[in-house]
C-alpha cells in the first residue's frame, strides 16, 4: 500500500466558479473545466495562497488517501467523496486530524490522554496543517539564533531557539508541535525517533511575517534529542518534521478566555498564545490568566519578558517551589488561593482551560479544579467532559 | 523604497500606492474623506452602525494578507486604496496601441472617455448600498446579514478605488466626479444614480440574491473589461476589486440555492409533489419555485440592460483606444485589435429576431454580455442541481435576451420569456405571470420577518453549507447593539 497522502480539494457543491484560487495559485496547482475547478496533487505545495481568496470555504477541503484523486476524476464530481473509512476517521468535525505518522500520532496521543476522552479542538481554532513535512520529506530549518532563557546561575538550561524556514512553506498554529530528526542512528543501527516540541512563537512568525518559528527547550542530562537543539549554533541547518497537532490550539475568538496552567518549558505554547492575542486583539474581551509554576524565578523560562506583559493583556500567576525562606507552592495551591477569579471564569462558556507540562502536574492540578469548583457548588467531575466535548479543555503533558 | 504590496495604515487613509509621498493626492482623499463618512452614516445600512459586524479587511494584497477577519463598527471599517501589483513590462492588450507599454498615466486623447468610464463604474458603488439600506432589519440570520454588511463595505471601498483614480488623475475635473458621486443618489428625483437599475430599492431578501447573483455580476463583467485596460492604475484597481468582488457572486449564489433548499425540503415534507402548487407551498412559509423564477426573469434582464446597446460606437472607441477589453482579453488568441473581424449579434430585423453578423468592433459590448450569459448560466446549472437532488420536478431557465429590455435592439417591442415577440396587450395580461406582480411583493413582505438568534435561520432559508472563515454554525456574526433593536 503506498503511503497515505493528504490532498487538497475543492468541493463543487459549495464552489461558486470565480476561479480566484486559479488567478491566486503561484504553482499553477488549480484549473477547471466547464464542470469543476480542481487541484492537481502533483503541484499543490499546501502554500495556503488560495485559502483567504476563496469566498465560499469550498477551496478549504483535505482528504487523506492512500491513491490520490486524479483530475479527471475531480472534473466528474457532483459532489465531494466523503472522507474514506478507516484512513483516518479525524478529518472531519473540527480539524482533530493530529498528524498522519503513526509513531506521533501516537506520542500526541499519549500527551493528550490527561484530557480524559477525545480531545476536540477549540470551536474558533483555525483549522490547523498537519504533517505536511515527514521524515522521508523533512524541513531544513536553519538556527537563527539559541539564547539561554534561565539565569546564568541557575542549574537547569532552557533555551529559546529561533528557527528560519527559509522559502519553505511551513504554517502553524499556537499550540501545534515540530519533530526534530537527530542525526544518526541509535544502538540497533535505526534512525533515531523524532521528538516533539511546541512550538512557542505565534503563527505569523517569532518576527512578524519572517518565516520562522521558535523553540523552547530544556536541556536533560543524558537527553539525546534536547542537547542536540541546546548546542545548535547560529547557522547550522536541521531537519524537521510536522508541524503537529489539531486540537490542542488557540482559540481564535477574541471574546475567549484562556486559563493557561503549565510549568517549564509547558510554557511555549503559552507564550505563543499571549503572543498571538497581543498582535491581533491586545483589547480582546476575552481574558488571559496564566498560572506558570517553576523552582525558583531565575529558572523561570521568559520571567524577564513576562514582567513586560501588562496586565490588561495577560494576568500572571508565577510560582514558586524552591524559593530560599518561602513556603512551597505549586500551580494548583495557586489556582486554590484564586477561586474567586476562577470561578466566574469557570461558569463562562466561552472559557478555555489548557494545560501543558509534565505528566506529574495533571493530577494536582485536577484536584485543585475539583475544591475550586466544589467551593462554588459547580461539580468539576461533569463540567470538565462538557468543556472536552466543546473543545474548551485541553491537556498536553510529556 | 515603498512597500506596495502591503497596506500602509500609518496615514488617515490605508493604501498601497504610498500616499504618504504623493502629499496632494493624500490632501485631496483627506478631504473628500468626512464626506463618505457623512454619506454611509446618512445613506449606509440603517439601524447597524454601532453593531459590531465580522468583516474581513485587506492588509496587504497578497493572497496572505487580503482577508483578516475581526469584529468592527462598520464606520469604523479601514476603507482604503489598494491595487495589485504593477506587472513589470505589462503593455495595452488590445486596440490601435495594443503591445505598445501601458499607460501610467492617462493619455491626453482619452482623458475623456476614461473620465467617463471610471465616473460610471464609481456611480454603481455606493448605488447599491443605498439600494440595500433596509435590508439588515429584515436579515434571515446573522450570517446573512454579515454577508449583507460585507458587501457593502467592499461597494464603499469600490467607491473609494474610483476616486483615487479621479482625484489622482483627473484634477480638479476629477475632485468635481468625485463629490458628485456622493451627491447622486439612489432614486432621488432631482439627482438620481447614472444608470437604472440602480434606482430601485432592494425590496427584499430574495431580491438582494438575485441582484448580487445577476447585477454585481455585470459589475464584476464590467470590472473584468477594465482590469484589461491599457491605463494600468485602472487595470490594476479592478483587478484587486474582482477579488473582492467573488464574495458578492457568493452571497447570491448561495442565497438563492438556500432559498431553493428550503423551499424543496419544506414541500418534501409535505408531500407537495407539484410545484405550482403555490398556495399551499406559500402557507408553509416557503417561496414557491414560480416566484423564484419570476425573481430571476426580473434581475436577469435588467442586468441585461445595462450592457448597453448591442451595437455602439462608443464600446467600439473604448476598445479600439485600449481603454477596455474583453473579458479575458490577455488570454484571448487573435489579434487583439478586430479591425476586420465580424461578430453575431442578436437583432430585430424587420420585426424578426435574426442573428446578424455585425463588425466586431462596434459589437464589444455584445460580446462581453455573451460572456456574462454564460457565467450567469453555471450558477442557474447549480440550482437546478439541488432541484434534481431533492427531487423536484422544476426547472429554473434564464429568459431570453429579448425578455423584457429597455435597452438597446429589443427595447421597443415585447417578447416571452421564449423569446416569440408579443403584443402589448398579450404583454399586459400575462406579465404577471413572468415578474414579481403586486400580490407576490406582498408575500414576499410577510415572509421578511428578522432572525437574529445566532446559529437561527428564518423558515424560508437553509443554513449554509459552511460558516464564513470556517465559523461554527451557531457563531454570531453581528454583534447587535441596542440601538439597532430599538430604531
Amino acid at each position: 500500500m503506498n503511503a497515505l497522502v493528504k490532498q487538497h480539494l475543492i468541493d463543487p457543491e459549495i464552489c461558486i466558479r470565480c476561479y480566484t484560487c486559479e488567478e491566486h495559485c503561484p504553482v499553477d496547482a488549480i484549473t477547471h473545466d466547464d464542470n469543476n475547478v480542481v487541484v492537481d496533487v502533483s503541484k499543490c505545495n499546501f502554500c495556503m495562497d488560495c485559502i483567504s481568496p476563496c469566498p465560499t470555504g469550498s477551496i478549504d477541503n483535505w482528504r487523506i488517501v492512500a491513491t490520490p484523486y486524479t483530475l479527471e476524476e475531480q472534473f466528474e464530481w457532483m459532489e465531494l467523496p466523503a472522507q474514506e473509512d478507516g484512513l483516518e476517521a479525524g478529518t472531519d468535525g473540527g480539524g482533530s486530524l493530529e498528524a498522519l505518522e503513526d509513531e506521533v500520532g501516537a506520542l500526541l496521543a499519549r500527551a493528550h490522554e490527561g484530557t480524559g476522552g477525545k480531545p476536540i479542538a477549540p470551536a474558533s481554532a483555525s483549522k490547523p496543517s498537519v504533517n505536511l513535512f515527514n521524515r522521508a520529506k523533512p524541513a531544513r530549518a536553519v538556527v537563527q539564533g539559541n539564547f539561554r532563557l534561565t539565569d546564568a546561575a541557575a542549574e537547569n538550561d532552557v533555551r529559546h531557539i529561533i528557527l528560519s524556514l527559509g522559502d519553505q512553506v511551513f504554517p502553524v498554529l499556537e499550540g501545534q508541535s515540530v519533530g526534530v530528526v537527530v542525526p544518526g542512528t541509535d544502538d540497533a543501527g535505526k534512525p533515531h525517533q523524532p521528538r516533539l516540541y511546541s512550538i512557542s512563537s505565534a503563527r505569523d512568525g517569532e518576527k512578524p511575517n519572517a518565516n520562522n518559528i521558535a523553540l523552547t527547550v530544556k536541556r536533560e542530562p543524558g537527553g539525546l534529542a534536547s542537547n542536540y537543539l541546546c548546542d545548535l549554533e547560529k547557522g547550522a541547518e536541521i531537519e524537521i518534521t510536522g508541524p503537529f497537532g489539531g486540537t490542542f490550539l488557540m482559540p481564535n475568538d477574541p471574546a475567549a478566555n484562556i486559563i493557561m496552567i503549565c510549568t517549564g518549558t509547558g510554557s511555549a505554547p503559552f507564550r505563543a498564545f499571549t503572543e498571538r492575542r497581543r498582535r491581533t486583539s491586545p483589547n480582546a474581551s476575552g481574558r488571559m490568566h496564566l498560572y506558570f509554576g517553576a523552582r525558583r524565578p531565575e529558572e523561570l523560562p521568559y520571567f524577564g519578558p513576562l514582567k513586560k506583559v501588562p496586565e490588561s493583556l495577560l494576568h500572571q500567576e508565577l510560582c514558586f517551589s524552591r524559593v530560599d525562606g518561602a513556603a512551597k507552592e505549586y500551580v494548583q495551591d495557586r489556582m486554590r488561593k484564586r477561586a474567586d477569579q476562577l470561578v466566574p471564569l469557570l461558569n463562562d462558556g466561552n472559557t478555555h482551560i489548557f494545560i501543558c507540562g509534565l505528566k506529574g502536574m495533571e493530577t494536582g492540578v485536577d484536584e485543585a479544579l475539583s475544591d475550586v469548583c466544589r467551593g462554588a457548588g459547580l461539580d468539576w467531575a461533569s463540567l470538565k467532559p462538557l468543556m472536552r466535548q466543546s473543545g474548551r479543555y485541553h491537556v498536553e503533558t510529556y | 523604497m515603498a512597500d506596495l504590496v502591503n497596506v500602509d495604515y500609518n496615514t488617515s487613509i490605508p493604501n498601497n500606492v504610498n500616499l504618504a509621498d504623493d502629499r496632494r493626492v493624500l490632501k485631496a482623499l483627506e478631504k473628500w474623506h468626512p464626506g463618505y463618512l457623512n454619506w454611509w452614516n446618512n445613506m449606509g445600512p440603517d439601524g447597524f452602525q454601532e453593531s459590531l459586524v465580522y468583516l474581513r479587511t485587506a492588509v496587504s494584497v497578497d493572497p496572505k494578507g487580503w482577508a483578516k477577519f475581526g469584529y468592527v463598527k462598520m464606520p469604523e471599517y479601514r476603507w482604503g486604496v489598494l491595487l495589485a501589483p504593477q506587472e513589470e513590462g505589462r503593455t495595452i492588450p488590445c486596440g490601435e496601441h495594443a503591445g505598445q507599454p501601458a499607460w501610467q498615466e492617462v493619455p491626453g486623447e482619452y482623458r475623456a472617455l476614461l473620465r467617463r468610464l471610471i465616473v460610471i463604474q464609481g456611480d454603481t458603488e455606493p448605488a447599491s448600498v443605498e439600494q440595500q439600506r433596509h435590508l439588515g432589519k429584515t436579515a434571515p440570520s446573522l450570517y446573512d446579514m454579515r454577508n449583507l454588511f460585507q458587501v457593502n463595505v467592499e461597494e464603499g471601498r469600490h467607491l473609494w478605488a474610483m476616486v483615487y483614480l479621479l482625484q489622482k488623475y483627473f484634477g480638479a475635473d476629477g475632485r468635481e466626479e468625485a463629490d458628485q458621486l456622493l451627491y447622486r443618489q439612489s432614486g432621488n428625483e432631482d439627482h438620481p444614480r447614472m444608470l437604472g437599475a440602480f434606482n430601485e430599492a432592494t425590496p427584499d431578501w430574495l431580491s438582494f440574491f438575485m441582484f448580487t447573483y445577476f447585477t454585481d455580476r455585470d459589475g464584476k463583467m464590467q470590472l473584468e473589461a477594465l482590469a484589461q485596460s491599457g491605463f494600468d492604475p485602472l487595470s490594476r484597481t479592478c483587478r484587486f476589486m474582482l477579488t473582492e468582488e467573488a464574495h458578492h457572486m457568493f452571497v447570491g449564489e448561495t442565497g438563492v440555492g438556500r432559498t431553493i433548499q428550503r423551499t424543496c425540503e419544506v414541500m418534501k415534507e409535505s408531500g407537495i409533489t407539484d410545484p405550482y402548487d403555490v398556495n399551499r407551498i406559500r402557507a408553509l412559509g416557503v417561496i414557491d419555485l414560480p416566484t423564484i423564477q419570476k425573481k430571476a426573469n426580473m434581475h436577469y434582464s435588467l442586468s441585461l440592460d445595462l450592457f448597453g446597446s448591442e451595437i455602439s460606437t462608443n464600446a467600439a472607441n473604448a476598445f479600439h483606444a485600449g481603454i477596455k477589453g474583453r473579458y479575458k482579453e490577455s488570454k484571448l488568441e487573435d489579434d487583439h485589435k478586430l479591425d476586420n473581424d465580424t461578430y453575431p449579434v442578436l437583432r430585430l430585423i424587420d420585426g424578426k429576431v435574426v442573428v446578424s453578423n455585425e463588425p466586431a468592433l462596434s459589437a464589444i459590448n455584445m460580446r462581453l454580455r455573451d460572456d456574462y450569459v454564460k457565467d450567469a448560466a453555471g450558477g442557474v446549472n447549480r440550482w437546478n442541481n439541488i432541484l434534481k437532488k431533492e427531487g423536484i420536478d422544476f426547472e429554473i431557465t434564464l429568459p431570453h435576451v429579448a425578455f423584457h429590455r429597455h435597452q438597446g435592439e429589443f427595447s421597443a417591442i415585447h417578447a416571452d420569456p421564449e423569446g416569440n415577440l408579443i403584443s402589448a396587450d398579450e404583454w399586459a395580461k400575462r406579465r404577471d405571470d413572468w415578474l414579481p406582480s403586486k400580490a407576490d411583493g406582498d408575500f414576499m413582505d410577510s415572509l421578511m420577518k428578522p432572525q437574529w438568534e445566532p446559529g437561527k435561520y428564518a423558515g424560508w432559508i437553509s443554513p449554509p453549507k459552511v460558516g464564513i472563515d470556517n465559523k461554527p454554525g451557531d457563531f454570531e456574526y453581528v454583534k447587535i447593539a441596542g440601538a439597532a433593536l430599538n430604531s
